[in-house]
C-alpha cells in the first residue's frame, strides 16, 4: 500500500469515524518498499493542497523518514526545489508498505497488510 | 452453446419477506453471459421465464427454512465468494469501460482524489492517470489485480464500511456495485456511505443495471422480478475438468435490478442532490453531490 493512500483512510469502524484519534491510522511492525514510478509533476502539484500535511508528518516520522517542511510546500515552492519535489514523489508514490499492519489509536484495531494489500474488512463484532 | 440454469428469488424482497422459506424459479435457457450467442432467452408472453417451480433448498440450496441467512450471509455466499473464484476470468473479460464513466473520470481535473467502490479488477483505473483513486473491492484476488494500475491503489474493504476518509473526496465511482446488495436498506447505506466520503464540491456516479432491457440477450423488462440470479460460466479447461468430465462452471450471482427511477429515489433518500441521470445500454446511471 502507497504511503499516499494512507493519507485519505481511517478506520472502518462507524464509531471510531467521527473521532480525531482515528486518524492517521499508525503503521505497526511494517516492511517498506521502493517501486519505480515516473515522476508526474501535474499530478504532484495538483495533490499536495488535498493532502492533510498534518497526518503525513505524522506517518512519514512514524515510518522513520527523515522531518519534512512544517507546511506543504506551494507549487512554486516546490518547482525551484528538485530535490523535495524529488523526495515527496518516493515518499507518497513509490513507497509501500508491502507487510505489517495500521492501528486505529482509538479502538486498537489492527488491519493487515499482506502482500502490498490491506484488508479493511471488519469482524463482525466490529460491524 | 450449453444449458444454463437460471434461478430467480421471488419477491418481495428477500429479508422483508419474515425469512420464510422462499420459492425459486428455475428456467433453462441459453446462451447466457460467459458464452455468448445470438440466441434470445425464451421468454413467455407474461415476460416470466418459468418453466418449474422448485425449493431453494432441493435446486441450490440457497437457504433453508430452517437457517436462513441474513443479507450479509447471503451476499458473501452469492456476491464475494462468486467473484473471488472468478477473479482472473472475470478479469480478463472486463476491459472496455462504459462510455459514461469514461468520459466522467476524464472531466475530472488532475490531482483530483477519488474513490472506486467496489473497484473489481480496476477496469476504471486506467482511464485517468492524472487523478488518484482509492479503489476498494471485497475480493482479495481482484484487488490484487487492481493495485497494479498506477498511480492509484487499491484496498480490500466493505462497501458499507469503506475506511476512507469522510469529506475528503472530489469524485467517487461505483459501477455496478451496489446492484449486488440485497435489501432496499443496504443499497441505500451504500449510497449515503460514498456520499459521506464526498468533499462539498464533490460528484459521485452510480451505475446500476435496469430491469428495463427487453434488448438486451436477457430479456428482462418492466414488471420483471427484480430480484434475480444471474449465472456466470467459467470454463475450466482442460487441466481442471469436472467429475463428468465436462469443463464448464456456473456460477450464481444475486443482483437486483433497478427499474426506472429507482436510482434517483435512493440518492435522494438519503440526502443527496442529483445532478443528473440517465439510461446507457441496460444500465441505469446517476451523478450526484452532497
Ligand atoms: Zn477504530
Amino acid at each position: 500500500m502507497k504511503l499516499l493512500t494512507l493519507n485519505f483512510l481511517t478506520c472502518a469502524v462507524k464509531s471510531c469515524k467521527s473521532t480525531s484519534a482515528s486518524f492517521p491510522l499508525h503503521p505497526k511492525d511494517c516492511e517498506l518498499v521502493s517501486d519505480t514510478l515516473k515522476s508526474d509533476p501535474k499530478l504532484l502539484f495538483n495533490i499536495l493542497p488535498r493532502l492533510d500535511w498534518s497526518a503525513l508528518s505524522t506517518t512519514a516520522s512514524e515510518l522513520g523518514f527523515p522531518g519534512l517542511p512544517p507546511s506543504a510546500p506551494t507549487k512554486e515552492e516546490l518547482e525551484a526545489n528538485e530535490k523535495l519535489f524529488h523526495d515527496l514523489h518516493t515518499l507518497l508514490l513509490e513507497t509501500h508498505i508491502s507487510e505489517g499492519s495500521l492501528v486505529c489509536a482509538n479502538c486498537g484495531h489492527s488491519y493487515k497488510i499482506k502482500e502490498g494489500i490491506a484488508n479493511f474488512l471488519l469482524p463482525n463484532h466490529l460491524v | 452453446m450449453s444449458t444454463i440454469d437460471v434461478v430467480e428469488v421471488q419477491p418481495p424482497a428477500l429479508w422483508e419477506a419474515k425469512r420464510t422459506k422462499q420459492r425459486t424459479v428455475v428456467w433453462q435457457e441459453f446462451g447466457l453471459l460467459g458464452i455468448f450467442t445470438d440466441q434470445k432467452p425464451k421468454i413467455k408472453q407474461d415476460g416470466i421465464c418459468s418453466q418449474q417451480l422448485l425449493s431453494t433448498t432441493e435446486k441450490s440450496g440457497v437457504m433453508d427454512s430452517v437457517g436462513v441467512p441474513g443479507p450479509e450471509e447471503y451476499e458473501e455466499q452469492h456476491v464475494h465468494e462468486v467473484y473471488e473464484q472468478i477473479a482472473s476470468h472475470f478479469s480478463s473479460t472486463r476491459y472496455k469501460p462504459w462510455p459514461i464513466v469514461e468520459s466522467f473520470l476524464q472531466s475530472l481535473v488532475p490531482g483530483a482524489i477519488g474513490l472506486d467502490v467496489g473497484c473489481g479488477n480496476g477496469k476504471y483505473l486506467t482511464v485517468n492517470r492524472e487523478v488518484f483513486i482509492v479503489g476498494s473491492d471485497r475480493s482479495t484476488n481482484l484487488v490484487k489485480i487492481a493495485s497494479q494500475h498506477q498511480p492509484h491503489a487499491a484496498i480490500v474493504a466493505d462497501t458499507l464500511s469503506l475506511p476512507h476518509q469522510a469529506g475528503r473526496f472530489d469524485f467517487a465511482i461505483s459501477i455496478a456495485v451496489v446492484h449486488h446488495l440485497s435489501t432496499p436498506e443496504r443499497r441505500k447505506e451504500a449510497v449515503q456511505e460514498i456520499l459521506r466520503c464526498l468533499n462539498a464540491e464533490g460528484k459521485a456516479l452510480l451505475y446500476v443495471w435496469a430491469l428495463e432491457q427487453k434488448t438486451s440477450r436477457r430479456g428482462w423488462d418492466e414488471g420483471h422480478e427484480q430480484d434475480v440470479m444471474v449465472p456466470w460460466v467459467m470454463k475450466t479447461g482442460k487441466k481442471n475438468p469436472n467429475e463428468d468430465g465436462s469443463m464448464e462452471k456456473t456460477f450464481q450471482r444475486y443482483y437486483h435490478l433497478y427499474r426506472s427511477g429507482e436510482l434517483e429515489a435512493d440518492i435522494a433518500a438519503v440526502g443527496g442532490k442529483l445532478i443528473d441521470s440517465g439510461y446507457e445500454k441496460d444500465n441505469w446511471w446517476a451523478i450526484f453531490q452532497r
